[in-house]
């Protein structure tokens, strides 16, 4: 595993230096600029708007760096030769890869960590002192990493065996087809034909349902989310994630370097 | 006998090509050869011969499409075996938003040694390869040459038995290939295998003690320098001064002139006679030197006597 730490804290190393995190002078700023507008066209539903407001951002936010940056994690090293050096080191593929994802998992921890560190700071400006029910949002922010995880484990999925554009593209594409998978499995009442609708059903067991790791509503009004769901969810991503990334491994393992 | 250091067995290589890469390019056809332990051995070919394809598959960057390779009596597919391996990529290129230092520190990772050692080592590379004063600087500040050393320095790092290296000259300055020919001497001095590709003829010449040449994917011929090339020697040339009193001689009248110092190139069996009416003339030679090909007369050759058997193969079916 001392391999898969190195890589890791190098890809780390390499997003700080790369200035990925200073999307969060954007979230600051927006989170300011959102505190400042609430306090002014919304009474009574403050911590809601800021709350949702955060958490959407904090997503969205994730999901950019996590799409963009994960299908660069092989593809960059790829095109830039830099991988070449690495492999002709002691070091097996899968290391690599697991590193990689690690330290893109790892940046995101950190991200995301102060984006929530910002948003409740916002949400003390607004309404002090904070009540028991504002650390739900913990709950969101981390139901929130398990999904970027798993978004960053397809993007590098897809890009071991395509270019850098299909990878966003399948990558999005699977991502917005997640959201949805719900609906598919329950669309009874959709005019189709029964199997079409078996397969349609089929397919959305198999894409990963984001939905699942979406509480925001909950906890924007205050409600707290059941200790159950964030289990399943934990082992959900989890799992998910370690079958895409065995199959990313599997394609990378025999991939020919150019 | 001790075992060879590389030993290659009907290495192929096809790349798919074409619309939904449906047809094969042969890249590489059944090379076999072996390098030997503690020697120095340059790998010669024209560009798209087939130097880094072997190179590549041998670090399994890339995988074969037959045969089998083992490096120090360990299979290629063997990831253990990159302990005693270093390796020099072709225009190398690293992580540029590390330092030298922190590059090194990465790469010493992988090898499991610990903190100390590492730091020493780390510094001892960076003294050779002349980076010291460089070390804190970001790597996309470098130079193409500061680069090479870079990797070299990576390269040995671990202190590996057998050193890797796909055109370590390319794109250097006149003295930074010295530097890497110092390099080269110093781990063939230290007991070191050195593998290392090239189509610059005269570095190989400097500092191989065998060569292997390929051209077409196909391996042409395995020997010493002078073997491979030497045996194609196309005369000799003098070079001389005068005595300056303007008398005329007939070899004076073949030579050109180059400032003060006259050339003339003439057969190998006329050498002794033309050094004795130089003598007598009073001339002063400067330097008898075999005429060898240039690189590129020397693989034309190999690959014009390609074309003309592939024509024969071709007119012979019809």
């Amino acid at each position: 595993m001392t391999n898969v730490w190195t890589v890791a804290t190098n890809t780390f190393r390499e997003a700080v230096r790369d200035r990925v995190l200073y999307n969060l002078v954007f979230f600051a700023l927006l989170m300011m600029g959102a505190a400042i507008l609430v306090g002014q066209i919304s009474i009574g539903i403050e911590q809601s708007v800021i709350v949702s407001l955060g958490l959407t951002a904090i997503s969205v936010i994730g999901i950019f760096i996590s799409v963009f940056i994960g299908v660069g994690l092989v593809s960059k090293e790829m095109d830039k030769r830099t991988l070449y050096a690495l492999l002709a080191k002691p070091v097996q593929r899968w290391q690599f890869l697991l590193g990689k994802f690690a330290g893109l998992v790892m940046t995101l921890t950190v991200n995301t960590a102060a984006m929530a560190v910002g948003l409740y700071a916002v949400l003390w400006t607004v309404k002090h002192p904070l009540a028991r029910s504002d650390w739900y949002l913990l709950v969101a922010v981390y139901l929130i990493l398990l999904k970027l995880a798993l978004i960053v484990a397809l993007a590098m999925l897809f890009s071991c065996f395509t270019t850098p554009f299909l990878a966003i593209l399948f990558t999005v594409g699977v991502y917005l087809a997640g959201i949805y998978a719900e609906e598919l499995r329950t669309m009874q009442a959709v005019d189709l034909n029964p199997a079409t609708m078996r397969v349609l059903q089929g397919v959305s067991y198999l894409l990963p349902n984001f939905e699942n790791f979406n509480v925001m509503g909950a906890v924007a009004h205050g409600r707290g989310v059941p200790g159950t769901l964030v289990w399943q969810d934990t082992w959900y991503a989890m799992l998910y994630a370690a079958i895409v990334l065995t199959g990313a491994a599997m394609v990378f393992s025999r991939r020919n370097l150019k | 006998m001790p075992n060879p250091a590389i030993e290659v067995e009907n290495l192929t290589k096809d790349y798919p090509h074409g619309f939904l890469n449906l047809k094969m390019r042969r890249s590489l056809e059944n090379l076999t050869m072996q390098v030997e332990s503690g020697e120095v051995f340059g790998f010669l070919g024209p560009n798209g011969a087939g130097k880094s394809t072997t190179i590549k598959l041998l670090m399994r960057l890339i995988f074969p499409t037959s045969g089998t390779a083992r490096i120090l009596g360990k299979s290629i597919e063997d990831v253990s075996m990159h302990r005693d391996i270093g390796y020099l990529p072709e225009q190398p290129y690293f992580y540029d938003y590390l330092t030298a230092a922190e590059l090194l520190h990465y790469f010493a990772r992988f090898h499991k040694l610990t903190a100390a050692d590492r730091h020493e080592r780390v510094q001892k590379m960076l003294k050779k390869v002349g980076l010291e004063s460089a070390k804190k600087i970001q790597l996309r500040k470098y130079s193409k040459g500061m680069l090479q050393r870079v990797g070299l320095a990576q390269a040995v790092l671990h202190d590996p038995q057998v050193v890797v290296l796909d055109e370590p000259m390319s794109g250097l300055d006149p003295l930074g290939r010295r530097e890497v020919r110092d390099i080269i001497l110093e781990l063939k001095k230290e007991g070191r295998t050195v593998l290392f590709s090239t189509h610059i003829l005269s570095d190989a010449e400097m500092l191989c003690d065998r060569v292997g040449v390929i051209v077409g994917g196909r391996l042409r011929g395995v020997g010493t320098p002078d073997e491979m090339v030497g045996i194609q020697t196309q005369g000799m040339e003098i070079l001389f001064e005068p005595d300056g009193t303007g008398k005329s001689f007939p070899l004076l009248a073949r030579a050109t002139k180059t400032g003060e110092r006259y050339r003339v190139q003439l057969p190998e069996a006329e050498l002794y006679a033309a050094l004795d009416e130089l003598k007598a003339a009073g001339a002063r030679i400067l330097s008898v030197a075999q005429l060898k090909p240039t690189l590129e007369e020397f693989f034309m050759n190999l690959v014009d006597a390609d074309r003309a058997q592939a024509n024969a193969v071709e007119v012979s079916g019809k």
